[in-house]
């Protein structure tokens, strides 16, 4: 019966069984953004006037200059710090490698807040200045930390490792033979990284370039403290200040508007340069530098691993080892924990979950699949609380529902199963964070040839069998880095896990951020810092992981 | 068969999923963080033997995840830190009534809802406050003064997100109309020393490092810094003096931290007995000296550094109204380009 049912449903979608799931579950992360997209039918045009003749023009620029700044910024670390790493050999270049991805263990806000301290008018540094020169307030020039270009450096230096992982694989699988070709034909190394390196790895940029634009358009921590106004902050005012929730969902359906082109243009991008990677001849081998020149290399990769993460790592632990209050040190292993359970679980269904699209769409190559796939990317830029609400109503009424039913069958009702939940709190991650494993996915996907799937096919194995005998081994590398980046970014993850939680239930990003947003700065230095410290092991086995590849196309 | 042994599983897996509720407890949704209620409510448990369940988060968040989960709703308890969210979850059908004695004889009229649906537990004052060094305290006289030609450049606050300010403006509005304060908020605009940035303590930095010389913030910022456990903020804040304006007129502007009880609240008389307890002599006492805010019962001891800071005339407006007038307040700092 249900076997018949099963293929019914599979003719009417001339796909497998795995285009039904993933339209399942596309429908599913789908129903939080619907929820938005909803609130475009009720609309107050009062309201909106107001916001365009006030503050709409504001957030629009500022969102775009940040969005760009931050693209560009996290490019040009990123590819630089890949290029150089991929293609020579320096002393220190073990060290360097697992060095540069530390700055992803750093959240955003708790480096905006640390650099703050540190420059700001009233910090250390510009004191030491006024008072070593004897100058006033208005005697000289410094740089403005809270402001959009502060803003967009100091993202830039915790989102380029989206763009090196990317960019640092697709240098590795380059061939040797490129480098070779042109140094026959007198082609400078600089000119060769222009015309040849950089235009074949764009695709694999253009996509990390893509991640870091979406977090920071999803930042609320950061601009919020900086001053700066944008899409997130605009969303966070009209609706808490004016009580306005409709208003509010507009103006993040927009924010999802401009996503979706952005991922349009991604795209595009990509559309021409499909290549499955070609095992023939060697991949680029890492030149020997040594003497000042390997010196120089060091020091320009150290740069901003040394600016995204040692400096504020080291003003964190001093501000924690001299303040903060350790009596309540005992808590911390239960903080981690429970980070470390939410990540953990949070990383293996959105993983699943990833694989489950990818996979439906190159078993079937259809516009649905392709199209729920783009709906459920659009999460990633969206403001944490955004998604908690679009989350909270559709459980919500899951819920109602249910007790209904368990009252006619039981004369029992279990009160709330999915709201407070941990499963709220996964469903969340699920929406939030799915673009960063499809990334992984989709890509690892597109480098196995399709002559693979033929020769299962002529075997006899069925879609599932193919999935876990050819593919899930090929993909392990981009399934363990899409784990991996997951896990670190659901530790980090803040507004939607401090509404979601059940009750009594803390992570260290919520003490963390209690702290910090309650001005008690210095005492947010030991939860920021346990958060950096949990968050290392996975960056270092990412490195690990991200060596694998490397090995395996050399 | 199998269906009935799917139906035990699911009712199996219902039972395990849904928090139980035996003994007594209280299921708290607080605005207020974490460490800065966590003591009073284990000393509360301690008392009485009742459990205190606790999320934390913004209010608004809160208040949308009570409205949700609708009528099984676990809150019992919201608590805020201003009252503009108190008077939003009233509109939102989330809370219901609490004519407690206890509360009318200890609370004044002016700091609790008409119809008992919410009730201050403390008072948050946003005076002046200046640099003492350079600014002559006489100089300093009612908030309208500080839209004066002299204090060009001179003024920091934070933004128009902040809900302190958004009440304080609300105020405004409910003592003076609106288009008087859209004319001082402008006029406050044009004398900031800097964009707004930051959270009040801030600005109280801003004020010592010289950059700005007054700056508007809530007292126990300034309290919390002068006990810091790092000498640098206590020097830092010692720097700075509290100016209370408006005092022969309508008063300094002061907001509450409060307290309602949900619509669906299951455990009613747990409920009501733990904000009896935050009206208790001890829990105000304790609000006063580890948070420094002020106490809303008359006859608790302040901190001595409340004390330091000297005694005020609070404006007396009905928070009631400033909560609801708190979008105006919202909009018309957006027309005074008030970022």
């Amino acid at each position: 019966m249900q076997v018949g049912v099963n293929r019914l449903i599979k003719n009417a979608f001339k796909g497998s069984a795995f285009t039904i799931y993933s339209v399942l579950a596309g429908l599913l992360l789908g129903l939080p953004l619907f929820v938005i997209f909803f609130s475009f039918f009720s609309w107050d045009s009062a309201i909106w006037q107001h916001l365009a003749a006030t503050v709409l023009p504001k957030y629009i620029s500022n969102s775009l200059l940040l969005a760009l700044g931050v693209g560009l910024g996290a490019t040009i670390l990123g590819t630089c710090l890949a290029w150089l790493i991929v293609n020579y050999n320096f002393y220190g270049r073990r060290l360097i490698q697992w060095m540069v991805l530390l700055p992803l263990a750093m959240p955003a806000y708790i480096i905006a807040y640390t650099y703050t301290g540190l420059l700001d008018f009233a910090g250390p540094l510009q004191t030491f200045i006024r008072d070593t020169f004897d100058l006033g307030a208005q005697d000289y020039w410094f740089p403005e930390v809270r402001s959009l270009s502060g803003a967009i450096i100091l993202m830039s230096l915790v989102l380029y490792p989206y763009v090196y992982i990317l960019a640092r694989t697709a240098f590795s699988e380059q061939s040797q033979k490129y480098r070779e070709v042109s140094e026959l034909a007198g082609v400078s190394p600089l000119k060769h990284f222009f015309k040849v390196a950089l235009p074949l790895a764009r695709p694999a940029i253009m996509t990390g370039a893509a991640l870091a634009m979406m977090e920071a358009l999803a930042d609320f921590g950061t601009v919020e403290y900086f001053g700066v106004s944008t899409f997130t902050t605009g969303i966070y005012r009209t609706w808490f200040g004016m009580g306005d929730i409709k208003a509010a969902s507009q103006l993040s359906g927009f924010l999802c508007l401009f996503v979706f082109i952005l991922i349009m243009v991604e795209k595009m991008s990509r559309r021409d340069s499909q290549n499955y990677s070609s095992r023939q001849g060697k991949s680029a081998q890492a030149k020997q530098v040594k003497g000042i020149n390997g010196a120089l290399i060091f020091v320009l990769c150290s740069l901003p691993v040394a600016f995204g993460f040692i400096i504020p790592f080291v003003q964190l632990a001093t501000w924690a080892f001299s303040f903060s209050d350790l009596s309540n040190l005992a808590d911390y292993p239960e903080y981690a924990m429970n980070s470390a359970m939410l990540a953990s679980i949070g990383a293996i269904v959105v993983v699943a979950m990833a694989l489950l699209f990818s996979y439906a769409k190159r078993l079937h190559p259809s516009k649905t699949v392709s199209g729920f796939i783009q709906l459920v990317s659009l999460g990633y830029a969206l403001p944490g609380t955004v998604i908690a609400i679009g989350v909270l109503v559709p459980l919500g009424w899951l819920d109602i529902k249910l007790n209904v039913l368990t009252n006619v069958w039981f004369n029992f009702q279990p009160g709330l199963v999915f709201s407070g939940t941990v499963f709220a709190l996964i469903f969340a991650y699920a929406i939030r964070f799915m673009s960063v494993a499809l990334n992984n996915t989709e890509a690892g996907i597109q480098r196995i040839k399709p002559s693979m799937d033929e020769a299962s096919k002529v075997l006899g194995d069925s879609p599932s069998q193919r999935l876990l005998r050819i593919h899930i081994p090929l993909l392990k590398a981009s399934l363990l880095s899409a784990t991996l980046l997951v896990f670190v970014d659901i530790l980090k993850e803040l507004p939607a896990t401090l509404v979601l939680r059940p009750f009594n239930f803390n992570t260290l990003a919520v003490k963390a951020f209690e702290l910090a947003s309650d001005e008690r700065l210095i005492d947010a230095a030991l939860p920021s810092i346990t958060i950096v410290l949990v968050g290392i092991l996975p960056v270092i086995i990412l490195t690990k992981t991200l060596d694998g590849i490397e090995r395996k196309y050399a | 068969m199998t269906l009935c042994i799917s139906r035990l599983f699911v009712l199996f897996s219902l039972v395990i999923f849904s928090a139980s509720s035996f003994g007594a407890e209280v299921n708290v949704y607080s605005a207020r963080k974490e460490a800065l209620i966590k003591p009073i409510l284990d000393d509360f448990s301690k008392q009485t033997g009742i459990k205190v369940n606790l999320i934390t988060g913004d209010a608004d968040a809160l208040i949308s995840r009570i409205e949700s989960e609708g009528q099984f709703s676990p809150a019992d308890v919201l608590i805020s830190t201003d009252v503009g969210r108190l008077v939003r979850a009233k509109q939102l059908g989330v809370t219901q009534a609490n004519a407690d004695e206890v509360i009318i004889a200890n609370v004044p009229a002016y700091l609790r809802d008409e119809e008992l649906h919410w009730t201050a537990l403390t008072l948050r004052a946003r005076p002046i406050m200046y640099a003492a060094d350079r600014v002559d305290p006489a100089s300093l006289s009612t908030m309208q003064a500080l839209t004066n030609k002299e204090w060009k450049n001179r003024i920091c606050i934070r933004s128009s997100n902040n809900i302190y300010n958004q009440s304080m403006i609300s105020g405004m509005i409910q003592t003076q109309g609106e288009a008087k304060t859209l004319v001082w908020a402008k006029g406050l605009v044009a004398n900031f020393a800097r964009r707004p940035k930051g959270g009040d303590r801030d600005q109280i930095r801003a004020v010592v490092a010289g950059e700005c010389d007054v700056a508007i913030a809530n007292t126990y910022y300034l309290a919390g810094m002068l006990n810091a456990d790092d000498e640098a903020t206590r020097k830092t804040a010692q720097q700075v003096a509290v100016f209370w304006p408006d005092q022969d007129t309508i008063g300094t502007h002061v907001n509450i931290s409060g307290v309602s009880i949900a619509k669906y609240a299951n455990n009613l008389d747990a409920a009501k007995t733990l904000i009896r307890f935050m009206l208790t002599d001890e829990a105000q006492a304790w609000y006063a000296e580890t948070n420094h805010e002020y106490p809303v019962k008359q006859g608790i001891k302040w901190s001595q550094t409340l004390q330091d800071m000297g005694t005020f005339k609070a404006q007396e407006v009905s928070l009631a109204k400033v909560g609801e007038t708190n979008a105006k307040a919202l909009m018309l700092m957006d027309n005074a380009g008030w970022r």
